[in-house]
């Protein structure tokens, strides 16, 4: 039988042989976290902390203004020490609370929680908000919002995203092999929310122990299936994955509610078994250091608000001196202008490249071989849409389904020609986008 | 840490290692066994041939961009490919000067006058060869074999005599210096598809339409002789795998490619079976370049997800 994959796509050097047998180890911060208000999708968190207050760690430090927004907690104990912009992985300054670590690591009094079979499903989904877990995969939503679509009657398959198809990331493979009864009541839980769904575990065919792992653990499940899925970037992509699991098409127009499906991802699941179980709130996660630029990969639990260049320090350090540093891996990742920036709930690894190999790679003509077409997951002429976008051309872009770029990177990545096609072509498609809410606001 | 900032860039931050000089250089490698069954066939003037094209071509290249003041690009090999196409489309006893203006023609005309690489909108080699074959008609159609010249076997199934189809598909037979050998160009086309530079797409519809065609309307029915003496003569096999596939003037989008090989298949046939000569495949590929941009805007790819209505 031949692995369930999607249309297009590429193979890079996944450089996950570096860190994939480093299991997890818990990190201790520095002296000083930050945790920026904006780590979410959604409104900026809202400080309920001021300058001088003492803190316990698990204690609410800045709260949810709105429904789509996500609550933060201190994730040591100390003394707020400001509230100030910072920079963060993603390059811009945020508004952030400053602790300073006392060292004590005093926890505040835990909720009590009820079994599952007790809770109902509002209070899963009002425990799962208040633990201000949000889609720890990297983009950040705040899953309570995700885990209340519309009609949930209609959602009949809850996806974990575990394909983990960025390049050097194994903190989802680590959390797969040493945590499956966590990732597994997280599921429990979930399907709980929606009566009429199955629970799959689309994993890539790269980690067959953890599928071997998974499926011995759902063995009995009568609702969880782990599927198997061909190792080809961008699997874990929500189009993509939704695609090779159910055979449904989305396009950037809907959401996976709205052909049935939810998905979260690995270190999202077992934060809402937290939440949910434990009665904990987000204040660490999974975190992959790895790259040539590194002495030691590894994979680590951090807490949130620590510095990434501890990490670096308590990994051992790093070779020579490193031109490079990604946050998010190095597909779509972010360039890191210093790693002087927080671990953030989204913060999922960064990779250090000893060589720059963008810089040191130089423009030429589109030669029309058809690369970018053959690897692009959804289905575009990414030489040509880069090619209306370097125009302004927003009509021909449009036309041309230039809205429908998932920003996988795939075209950029292959092009002979060192195109920064992906560049280009998001960037105009913030501008359509933009642009058509305009639209449609005027209309209204 | 100290103030020092990183280098930072747009996602993705990784790239594959082939380059456009890599593919050039691969189409040039590929192109060698034809090239060295061209040069045993014929002997050493066709090796000068083949020399003074590749040369002609990088050499003009280089001068263009110097005199307009553009970037150098004769490194990325694309023009040395061009050359070496063009050699082996010339008969072996071209005179000199004409491979030199023909090469001339082919990078200053056809290539940089548009643009450059990736900006012609016809295969500058191809360019080049009906330039010549316009020019200096019987220079271009003069065929020698074992010092006798004489026809080409397409020639001879044109006027409906019978051909050695092992002589042809070996390459012992008259013809311009790199078509006459079909299996020193397939390797060639294993070369291309096996390193993914080429898919089966254009020469793949291009061959079957083809012989669908002449099985229709060449009149001699299903007959195999003919059918693969029409297949394995004149440029039809480096023209199918080696030109038609050029990547700067075929369709990028994959059903484009598809009907870009139909054209060429049914023009292929139309200028064989019912033009005054013999050949028809150089012209059929310029004329289909032409038709790039119409097939390419009929046939842009519905996007994932926006293919049906939901």
């Amino acid at each position: 039988m031949s692995l369930r994959t999607f249309k297009g796509g590429t193979h890079p050097n996944d450089g996950k042989a570096l860190a994939k047998d480093k299991v997890l180890v818990e990190l201790k911060p520095g002296k000083e976290l930050v945790y920026p208000l904006s780590m979410h999708i959604g409104a900026p968190a809202v400080p309920v902390v001021s300058k001088g207050d003492k803190v316990l760690k698990g204690q609410l430090i800045a709260e949810a203004p709105g429904f789509v927004s996500a609550p933060i907690y201190a994730s040591v104990s100390g003394t707020v020490k400001n509230i100030e912009p910072r920079l963060t992985a993603t390059g811009s300054m945020v508004n952030s609370i400053i602790l300073e670590n006392d060292e004590e690591y005093q926890e505040i009094e835990k909720p009590e929680v009820k079994p599952l079979d007790e809770l109902t499903k509002d209070e899963i989904k009002a425990a799962v908000q208040k633990a201000g877990v949000v889609g720890m995969g990297g983009a950040g939503f705040p899953t309570h919002v995700k885990l209340a679509p519309k009609d949930a009657d209609k959602i009949d398959y809850f996806i974990v995203n575990c394909a983990e198809c960025e390049p050097y990331i194994t903190c989802d493979y680590r959390r797969m092999l040493e945590n499956p009864e966590e990732l597994i009541e997280g599921m429990r839980i979930v399907l709980k929310l929606f009566d009429n769904a199955i629970g799959v575990f689309g994993i890539e065919d790269n980690k067959p122990d953890c599928v071997a792992k998974l499926k011995e653990y759902t063995d009995k499940e009568e609702r969880m299936e782990v599927v198997p899925l061909k190792t080809k970037y961008p699997q874990g992509a929500e189009r993509s994955l939704i695609y090779a699991i159910t055979g449904r098409t989305l396009n950037s127009s809907l959401l996976p509610a709205d052909v049935g499906a939810v998905v979260d991802n690995v270190e999202t699941v077992i934060s809402i078994y937290k939440a949910v179980a434990k009665g904990e709130p987000v204040t660490s996660r999974t975190f992959t250091l790895s790259g040539d630029g590194v002495n030691a990969p590894g994979n680590f639990i951090v807490p949130v608000g620590m510095s990434q260049t501890e990490i670096i320090e308590a990994a051992g350090g790093l070779k020579g001196e490193p031109e490079k540093f990604i946050s998010g891996g190095p597909m779509m990742g972010f360039a890191m202008l210093s790693t002087d920036v927080p671990v953030t709930k989204t913060s999922s690894d960064m990779v250090v490249f000893a060589k720059d190999v963008v810089s040191i790679s130089t423009e030429t003509n589109c030669i029309n071989c058809g690369r970018c077409v053959s690897v692009c997951p959804s289905r575009l002429i990414p030489s040509r849409l880069a090619d209306y976008a370097e125009r302004n051309d927003e009509a021909t872009f449009d036309k041309w389904y230039g809205v429908e770029c998932v920003e996988c990177g795939s075209c950029s990545y292959v092009c002979p020609a060192k195109r920064p096609l992906k560049q280009s072509i998001a960037t105009m498609r913030k501008t359509v986008l933009a642009n058509k809410k305009k639209a449609a606001a005027a209309k209204k | 840490m100290d103030n020092k900032l990183n280098k930072v860039s747009a996602s993705p931050h990784v790239r594959d290692k082939a380059s456009t000089s890599f593919i050039m250089l691969m189409v040039f490698v590929a192109l060698m066994p034809a090239t060295i069954f061209g040069i045993y066939n014929f002997g050493l003037r066709a090796l000068l041939i083949v020399v003074v094209t590749v040369a002609t071509c990088v050499i003009s290249e280089y001068v263009f961009e110097k005199i307009t003041k553009r970037k150098i690009t004769i490194g990325d090999y694309s023009a040395a490919v061009t050359g070496l196409l063009l050699a082996l489309n010339l008969p072996v006893t071209i005179p000199v000067w004409m491979a030199i203006l023909g090469g001339i023609f082919a990078i200053v005309v056809v290539k940089q006058l548009f643009g450059g690489l990736g900006q012609n909108f016809m295969n500058p080699a191809l360019g080049g060869r009906c330039f010549l074959l316009l020019s200096f008609t019987s220079a271009m159609t003069n065929f020698t074999y074992d010092g006798i010249s004489g026809a080409t076997p397409l020639a001879m199934l044109k006027a409906g005599e019978k051909v050695n189809v092992m002589n042809m598909l070996i390459g012992k037979t008259a013809g311009t210096i790199g078509e006459t050998s079909v299996i020193a160009i397939l390797i060639g086309a294993i070369i291309l598809l096996a390193f993914g530079i080429i898919d089966l797409r254009i020469p793949g519809t291009y061959l079957l339409t083809f012989v669908v065609f002449i099985t229709l309307f060449g009149g001699h029915g299903f007959d195999t002789t003919y059918i693969i003496g029409e297949l394995c003569g004149g440029g039809l096999m480096l023209g199918a795998w080696f030109m038609a596939t050029d990547y700067v003037t075929s369709p990028i989008t994959k059903n484009g490619q598809i009907v870009f090989g139909i054209c060429l298949g049914i023009l292929t046939g139309l200028f064989r079976v019912f033009g005054s000569s013999a050949e028809g495949v150089s012209y059929a590929i310029i004329f289909c370049n032409l038709l790039v941009p119409i097939i390419e805007r009929a046939t842009v790819p519905k996007a994932f997800g926006r293919g049906k209505k939901a």
